[in-house]
């Protein structure tokens, strides 16, 4: 049993079925990437695991608790676990600081002062210290997405879900957001990303999963997935994309 | 607009209508007295606003609360929206105003203003409601998904992520409204409250001069459209807030 268990995962909107048998265990401290095409399934999985979508089948369990189970209390689990989007999602209406500060002082229990003292400390290591009291609009692309991830991180999440965050980015600054995530995997964090940075995910993912059709197609280290797929469907995938040069 | 004077003053009868409707005299004579009376309009308006903002804003967000369970009050609601959003206002007025004081239950008020108020609450709330309504469903999913992500309740996200961004958005059609409801106090006169348009009517049965309508005009106009400058610029002053970046 793995500390991140999710079982016999299936997630369908009216009529169509995007996950049909997600199985998936996620070791502590491990970094693992989806990948796969778009409409596989991939963001479903990550709203599935937060519970932002309800499921229709299958469960999933964190650190030994069940949180699919009837009774849980949705809010509690979804502060353990940190979520950033591909559009970043930020509060236009609040400037950085109250955008980082308003789920720790709401939802986390900390004082104003409290919640600024963590959150300028962790704008500070991003480097957005002097963002603080800027608005989303006047910011970069990066630098919104780089600020969404410190808003995640603002609530100490146990595991981080990663949603294609660099698919909105101008290609110069995708790797900002990159070496954000690539620090957060050094200091140990867990995280599920599903990104089309093949390059990325070869580097940082100790385990890498295909998805296709709302299944795991085939999964393993980057190194045999990237360079010896056994599917032929996952090969396919990957010469695509070494044919739009993104590998 | 030029023409439009030119073809009023050149009309055959425009020395008479002149003398009933544009009389300087009678309206410096009856000046004081209607906006004395404008006083009333300004204070029903005053009441009613400030109740209609908020009632308005809970029935927008019963009527989008989701899932089944909230089916019954979400059916309530729209049926008070639509029903109210009917009836014509004068017809809200006429039977709250002469309806509910005749029933004679001990302890209700028998004040015509006071159904008057009443009256245009309950009609502008359905319309304000509909206002906030579109102000809640233009704001993308995803911010209620960002917030409930870092668990926040849905109450909480409603209050601090939702509603702030749909009533920005929703301040110059809610201004509109408002400026409806402000002219609309002039039917709560038919009850007999003596409000400005009450008062020059009384004003014109004495003397034959239609120009005492026109001081309730003015006194109308005096209000409404330094209303929605202000709001122009509050609008304006916001756009500009984010933009410099700035916190307020």
């Amino acid at each position: 049993m793995s500390w991140l268990q999710i079982e016999g995962l299936h997630k369908r909107f009216g009529r169509n079925e995007v996950l049909r048998g997600i199985d998936l265990g996620v070791a502590e401290h491990e970094v693992v990437a989806l990948i796969g095409a778009s409409g596989s399934g991939k963001s479903t999985l990550l709203r599935c695991v937060n519970l932002l979508e309800p499921i229709d089948a299958g469960r999933i369990e964190l650190a030994g608790e069940e949180i699919t189970a009837r009774g849980v209390d949705v809010n509690r689990v979804r502060r353990g676990i940190g979520i950033v989007f591909q559009a970043y999602n930020l509060f236009p209406h609040m400037s950085v600081l109250r955008n980082v500060t308003l789920a720790p002082t709401l939802a986390g229990g900390l004082s104003r002062g409290e919640a600024e003292e963590r959150a300028l400390e962790l704008l500070e290591r991003f480097g957005l210290a002097e963002k603080r009291d800027d608005y989303p609009d006047r910011l970069s692309g990066g630098q919104q997405q780089r600020v969404a991830i410190v808003r995640a991180l603002a609530m100490r999440p146990e595991l981080m879900l990663f949603d294609e965050v660099t698919s909105a980015l101008d290609p110069e600054l995708v790797a900002e957001v990159l070496n954000v995530i690539r620090e957060l995997a050094e200091g140990g964090m867990t995280m599920l990303i599903a990104t089309h940075e093949m390059g990325f995910a070869r580097d940082i993912a100790n385990r890498v999963c295909f998805l296709d059709d709302g299944v795991i197609l085939e999964e393993g280290p980057p190194e045999r997935i990237f360079s010896d797929p056994a599917e032929p469907r996952t090969r396919q995938f990957l010469d695509r994309i070494i044919a739009a040069g993104r590998l | 607009m030029a023409g439009l004077v030119w073809a009023v003053t050149s009309a055959p009868n425009w020395p008479e209508v002149r003398d009933a409707f544009f009389d300087m005299d009678a309206y410096r004579r009856s000046f004081p007295s209607i906006a004395r009376a404008f006083l009333l309009n300004v204070k029903i308006f005053l009441i009613a606003e400030g109740i209609v903002l908020v009632t308005a804003l809970l029935l927008a967000v019963l009527r989008s609360l989701p899932g089944p369970v909230f089916f019954p009050l979400r059916l309530l609601a729209t049926a008070y929206a639509d029903l109210f959003r009917g009836i014509p206002t004068i017809l809200v007025i006429a039977l709250l105003g002469f309806g509910a004081p005749a029933l004679g239950i001990e302890g209700i008020p028998t004040s015509t203003t006071f159904w008057g108020v009443v009256s245009l609450v309950l009609v502008y709330t359905a319309y304000v409601s509909e206002v906030y309504r579109a102000g809640i469903e233009s704001v993308h999913p995803s911010q209620e998904a960002a917030a409930r992500s870092l668990g926040l309740t849905r109450t909480q996200s409603l209050r601090t992520v939702v509603l702030p961004q749909a009533v920005r958005r929703v301040i110059p059609p809610l201004l509109n409204d408002f400026i409806g409801l402000q002219k609309d106090t002039a039917l709560v006169g038919v009850l007999g409250s003596v409000e400005a348009f009450k008062q020059a009517q009384i004003e014109v049965s004495a003397d034959f001069n239609f120009t005492h309508y026109l001081v309730s005009a003015t006194l109308f106009v005096a209000i409404t459209i330094p209303l929605a400058r202000f709001v122009d610029w509050l609008v304006a002053r916001d756009r500009r807030q984010r933009q410099a970046g700035r916190l307020v």
